[in-house]
């Protein structure tokens, strides 16, 4: 054969295959006709944003949900709506984001756990599970030992071992979600290691992920979704981290974006040091880990201060700390000169503070309640005279702030959990609005919210904003931030990458900070 | 009333009546255990070789059709909505107080005291209220222990309470063998101040019953606790930590002080059930005379769905089971009655929770 | 007092508290309240007095005893994992079941509201005091026999996983549900068992016989840490306490009533982690999808 001859392409069955897939969760469509296709023995990258459908796709593969439409098939075999037990049969192991593994027992007995050897029909074989664990761990390098519980491994350790009770039942085709949302730059580094390894004895490898930097260096071949659907599917070397990023997070134009805001004309400072001031602010997270790391800013009156980021990377725990939710390590949060640190929830409301949660369900809702009785929620002590609440005035309330927000159905004595998603955040967004305030923590607004509820939500925003209210917004939605900041910074790793005014920001400048390829300031 | 929602991944609402909703998934728990016993209480009838139809005429005649029984099933009542509301109240903050039955115990105790203390002339709503502040306090005493071990240590209030109802009934007990009791008996000598009209001084036809006024106390105790839960800035702030901690938190409620109060709160009440025996039926503080109370008031309270009305409700209706079942001793054991009473715990128990993922599935709605 | 006599009436006093609370520690291990062992007791008590009375054999009795806890634990089983109940209520419900189950079967197969007609027990030579009845020999190896299920077996394994972390056993396909509903109906035959001891040894069934010891046997699990010889240790301390007292009568010495209150005070003592800490099974009381 002399060189340049037409080689015949190789077909090769593909390890994955899922076409079309479709799932719902009551209203919530999770997969909108997904696909995914993965070659066997390549390292395969599946990003997107949260909620873009990814862990619901890989659910189905793994067996731990039926799919409403649409065809999984695995080596060529169609194995549409399978069990998860024939998953791990055929070879597929889920390593899960949050570890499923018994803290209180060992390495050992987590990895046998439903297989365990025997001897004698009863007794628990623990030397040669011990001894399994220890071949296998030596086989793949995952060094790890088993007598150690679990409670005590570090956070690497502890995915060694997830990886390992994959591997134990025979997995060749590895799906790890989000493996490396809670690991150091070294253990991220060890991980490639092994993973590397891995596909070159011959393993299928699937990494769902976000963290785009990391990936970019490792994968062979990306599938980006979004909003349920698979919206490309490229390989690593014809593509860049800056076009990933876009695919990623761009979406239909929405009705705020594009409109740059005026500077507002900021009132005269009554105080000496009005607004929001985070100096040095630390917090540590589970086992220790600095989620939020030194960092300072502030929020002026009158401006909106933006953060954006891709979720995990410490902008929850930010909001938190600075509500009073969660403990602050070390650090000083002031409120309008006022410290604040180791004030109550309710003292910072009086010290003029209002919070919009990212989680209206969990936080921001008391769901049995009446619309009326949530609009009060943080601020009953205004509604009461001598310990008792008085209705009139709160069903005033709730009907003004019904009608300025024009929150359907109308009635304020529906329970809070029959209104839409965007009408329960309206309750919200109307009652944290509605009290005193001179800061707002706004924390994924406009989540889970319909377009016309995303304007109006915006507006409301802005209009604080030119009352002379510092905002805080955090979101995962970059045309939001970018639409409605003055200055924007971006969070990565618990820093502030970058501080900078919006109209020097765009989605591709941000974008690197956001995937750590770029770091600048932090202002 | 219901507007068509916007467009675009919203999520559909449902247009009930807001009441509606809320009155299925609590009346519907309870009427299925209605159910369950009337079949359960046919078969244990029949295997007696009885007609079901002839024993439960029997029933409502030896309870709601004479003048004796009406009473009796009205005192048994007001000791149950006592111990109903002590234990609603605890479980509207999400507690859960098992030890109804000793401070029960213990506020009647604190107002035989009382009353022995007083002299015999006291105009009765002065000594009344001194007996009912004697007791309420000692209820409180011994529910604030469990209170002060969860928010301090975070132990389980369900076992501290079990735990301190034999501790607190011990306690009792020594104190009564040991020093204050009627020589050949278990009770305190008689108590003349703070003693409670029966209602047969009233009317004559409740003659014999142990019927009396604090029937009235328990129906004002009721509606007092209503007026909090629903009314008060303090119930507020009580029934969202029992719905969402989270978001009681978020709001700036103390949780921790809640539950404080919560469960004080609920011994008090309980300890004031105890004037019902102790100041209205015996006149002085018996050893044992609250047993079983507790764990009735917590039938109670389920099947009254944690709500006062409803738990002056359930109070009357376990009560008339109880006296149902000596109405019809010559017929079918009143041990039928016994049986009875835990298959209606357990029917509600286990309606509830599949009541709501069936009512809230065929609205369609995420569960949240 | 005599040394001898002192444990080995301590040691009869303690194998109802020994059955009961080794059962109460593999289904709490599993993750479900037991608050029940009380009405297991019971009807393990008064089925095996009535199939004593019918057949004349106590080993009868004794099967018949474990088949009344096994019932009444399935049905406990069924409240709680398939229909999600509240696990506390429940747990009411079955011991106030029990006592009228037992009170009215009481009055319909023997015509008493207070006591059975007397049974043949076990053993009975005085000389041997009480350790000539096979029950009281299972009593005192059961606590090790549930040590080894729970610690060296792959069932004991997968109990303590459904009760730290019920979704880490189902992602590698162990049926939780499956573990609990063996679980909890160990439970109820083994704390039906020490129901038949006692009833056995007392040769009839009396009314609500058990009189609280279900509670104490929680209590030894509690205090006990959920660990079946710990809670062994604990229920012989309890037992002490007890022998104590009954030796101790009318000596005045220290009042009953607060030596029967040592196993209760211990208990919230162990909880308010003032002798280190009580920690339950993290998925105690949790039944999720």
């Amino acid at each position: 054969m002399s060189s340049g001859a037409v080689s015949r392409p190789t077909i090769r069955v593909p390890a994955i295959r899922m076409e079309r897939i479709d799932k719902s969760f009551g209203a919530i469509r999770a997969n909108r006709g997904a696909s995914l296709e993965v070659l066997p023995g390549e390292i395969h990258a599946l990003v997107g944003e949260n909620g873009a459908g990814k862990s619901t796709l890989m659910r189905i593969l793994g067996g731990l949900m039926k799919p409403d439409a649409g065809h999984v098939e695995v080596n060529g075999r169609d194995v549409t709506g399978w069990s998860t037990n024939d998953a791990i049969a055929a070879g597929i192991g889920i390593v899960h984001q949050h570890f499923m593994l018994v803290p209180t027992l060992s390495v050992s007995e987590n990895l046998v756990l439903g297989c365990e050897p025997k001897t004698r029909g009863i007794v628990l074989d623990y030397k040669r599970a011990a001894d399994d664990v220890r071949k296998l761990s030596n086989e793949t390098g995952l060094v790890i030992a088993p007598e150690r519980l679990i409670s005590d491994l570090s956070v690497g350790e502890a995915q060694r071992v997830e990886i390992l009770k994959v591997l134990f039942r025979g997995a060749r085709i590895l799906v790890l979600d989000e493996p490396t949302a809670v690991l150091s730059p070294p253990e991220v580094r060890e991980l490639w290691t092994v993973l590397r390894r891995l596909r070159d004895n011959g393993a299928t490898i699937v990494l769902i992920t976000h963290r785009l930097d990391e990936v970019v260096e490792l994968s062979d071949t990306i599938t980006v979704m979004r909003a349920g659907q698979t919206v490309a599917r490229i390989k690593t070397s014809d593509t860049t981290p800056a076009e990933i990023a876009r695919l990623m997070v761009g979406r239909e134009v929405s009705l705020s974006a594009g409109k740059r805001v005026q500077p507002s004309t900021r009132p005269a400072a009554t105080q000496p040091d009005p607004g929001l001031a985070v100096r040095d602010l630390s917090v540590t997270g589970s086992r220790g880990v600095r989620v939020i790391d030194g960092v300072s800013f502030s929020v002026k009156p009158g401006e909106i201060l933006g953060i954006a980021g891709v979720e995990g990377n410490g902008q929850t725990e930010l909001i938190e700390a600075l509500a009073g939710l969660r403990p602050v390590f070390a650090g000083d949060i002031l409120i309008d000169g006022v410290d604040i640190t180791r004030r109550s929830v309710s003292q910072r409301h009086d010290a003029g503070l209002s919070h919009i949660p990212e989680d209206r369900h969990r936080r921001g809702l008391i769901l049995e309640y009446t619309v009326a009785n949530n609009l009060i929620l943080g601020v009953q002590k205004y509604f009461s005279s001598n310990g008792i609440i008085d209705r009139g005035r709160v069903m005033e309330n709730a009907m003004r702030e019904i009608t300025s927000f024009d929150i359907r159905p109308p009635n304020p004595l529906l329970a809070a959990r029959s209104l839409s998603g965007g009408n329960q955040q309206k309750v919200v967004v109307a009652r944290e609005m509605g009290r005193g305030f001179s800061v707002l923590l706004a924390s994924q607004p406009t989540r889970g919210v319909d377009v016309g509820a995303i304007e109006f939500i915006h507006q409301q925003l802005l209009n604080a904003r030119s009352q002379g209210k510092g905002i805080l917004l955090v979101s995962a939605e970059l045309n939001e931030v970018l639409a409605l900041s003055d200055r924007i910074a971006v969070m990565y790793r618990g820093k502030f990458a970058v501080v900078m005014p919006a109209s020097e920001a765009s989605e591709e400048v941000l974008g690197e900070y956001m995937i750590g390829t770029k770091k600048g300031n932090a202002a | 009333m219901s507007a068509p929602s916007l467009a675009g991944g919203t999520q559909p609402t449902f247009s009930a009546p807001p009441w509606r909703e809320r009155a299925e998934e609590a009346l519907i728990p309870p009427l299925v255990a209605l159910l369950v016993a009337l079949i359960c209480g046919d078969l244990l009838i029949l295997s007696y070789g009885q007609s079901p139809a002839a024993v439960y005429r029997l029933l409502l005649e030896g309870t709601w059709g004479n003048a004796y029984g009406f009473g009796q099933v009205l005192y048994k009542a007001t000791t149950l909505t006592f111990t109903g509301l002590a234990v609603s109240f605890g479980l509207r903050a999400g507690l859960f107080n098992i030890g109804a039955e000793s401070q029960l115990a213990a506020g009647g105790f604190a107002a035989a005291l009382a009353g022995l203390a007083l002299p015999a002339g006291t105009p009765l709503i002065f000594a009344l209220l001194l007996c009912m502040i004697a007791a309420g306090l000692a209820g409180g005493v011994v529910g604030a222990v469990p209170a002060y071990l969860k928010t301090r240590f975070g132990a389980h209030e369900v076992i501290v309470t079990i735990m301190l109802n034999f501790i607190v009934l011990a306690l009792l007990n020594w104190f009564i063998a040991g020093h204050l009791h009627v020589p050949e008996t278990l009770h305190t000598p008689e108590i003349h101040a703070g003693v409670l009209p029966r209602l047969a001084d009233i009317d004559p036809r409740f003659h014999g019953s142990a019927a009396n006024l604090a029937l009235i106390v328990a129906v004002l105790v009721a509606v007092a606790v209503w007026f909090y839960l629903f009314r008060a800035r303090g119930g507020y702030d009580l029934r969202a930590v029992g719905l969402q901690p989270e978001a009681a938190q978020y709001g700036g409620i103390s949780v921790g002080r809640v539950w404080m109060r919560a469960l004080t709160l609920s011994g008090v009440i309980a300890g004031i059930g105890g004037i019902n025996y102790v100041l209205g039926y015996k006149h002085y503080y018996e050893d044992g005379f609250a047993s079983g109370a507790g764990f009735m008031g917590i039938a109670v309270a389920l099947v009254g769905r944690n709500h006062p009305f409803g738990v002056l409700i359930a109070a009357f209706f376990f009560a008339t089971l109880s006296q149902g079942g000596l109405a019809i001793h010559a017929f079918v054991p009143k041990q039928m009655m016994d049986v009875l009473q835990g298959v209606v715990i357990l029917a509600v128990a286990m309606a509830v929770p599949e009541v709501r993922r069936i009512l809230r599935g065929a609205r369609g709605r995420k569960d949240a | 007092m005599n040394p001898i006599s002192f444990l080995t009436q301590m040691i009869r006093i303690a194998i109802p508290y020994l059955f009961a609370a080794s059962g109460g520690v593999v289904a709490e291990r599993a993750g479900i309240v037991s608050l029940t062992l009380e009405g297991f007791m019971l009807s393990g008590a008064f089925a095996a007095v009535l199939g004593t009375n019918y057949s004349g054999s106590p080993w009868v009795g004794v099967l018949c005893g474990m088949l009344g806890g096994l019932i009444f634990s399935l049905i406990h089983a069924v409240a709680t994992i398939r229909y999600r109940a509240d696990q506390v209520v429940v747990g009411v419900a079955i011991n106030l079941l029990a006592i009228g189950v037992t009170r009215f079967f009481l009055k319909l197969f023997f015509a008493s509201s207070s006591n059975s007609p007397r049974v043949a027990g076990f053993g009975g030579n005085i000389k041997a005091a009480g350790f000539d009845n096979p029950l009281l020999w299972l009593g005192i190896i059961v606590a090790p026999l549930v040590a080894f299920m729970i610690y060296k077996t792959p069932f004991g394994l997968r109990v303590r996983a459904a009760g730290e972390h019920p979704d880490a056993a189902e992602s590698v396909g162990v049926s939780v549900t499956r573990v609990r509903y063996v679980a909890v109906a160990i439970s109820g035959i083994l704390a039906a068992l020490g129901g038949v001891y006692l009833a056995l040894d007392q040769h009839q069934f009396t009314d609500q016989m058990t009189a609280g010891r279900g509670f104490i046997a929680i209590s030894a699990v509690i205090f006990g840490r959920w660990d079946p010889i710990r809670a062994a240790a604990a229920c012989l301390l309890f037992a002490a306490a007890e022998t104590l007292q009954i030796q101790l009568q009318g000596s005045h010495a220290i009042p009953s009533q607060f030596i029967e209150m040592i196993p209760y005070a211990l208990t919230i003592i162990a909880l308010a982690g003032v002798v280190g800490r009580a920690v339950p099974p993290a998925a105690l009381g949790k039944v999720e999808d």
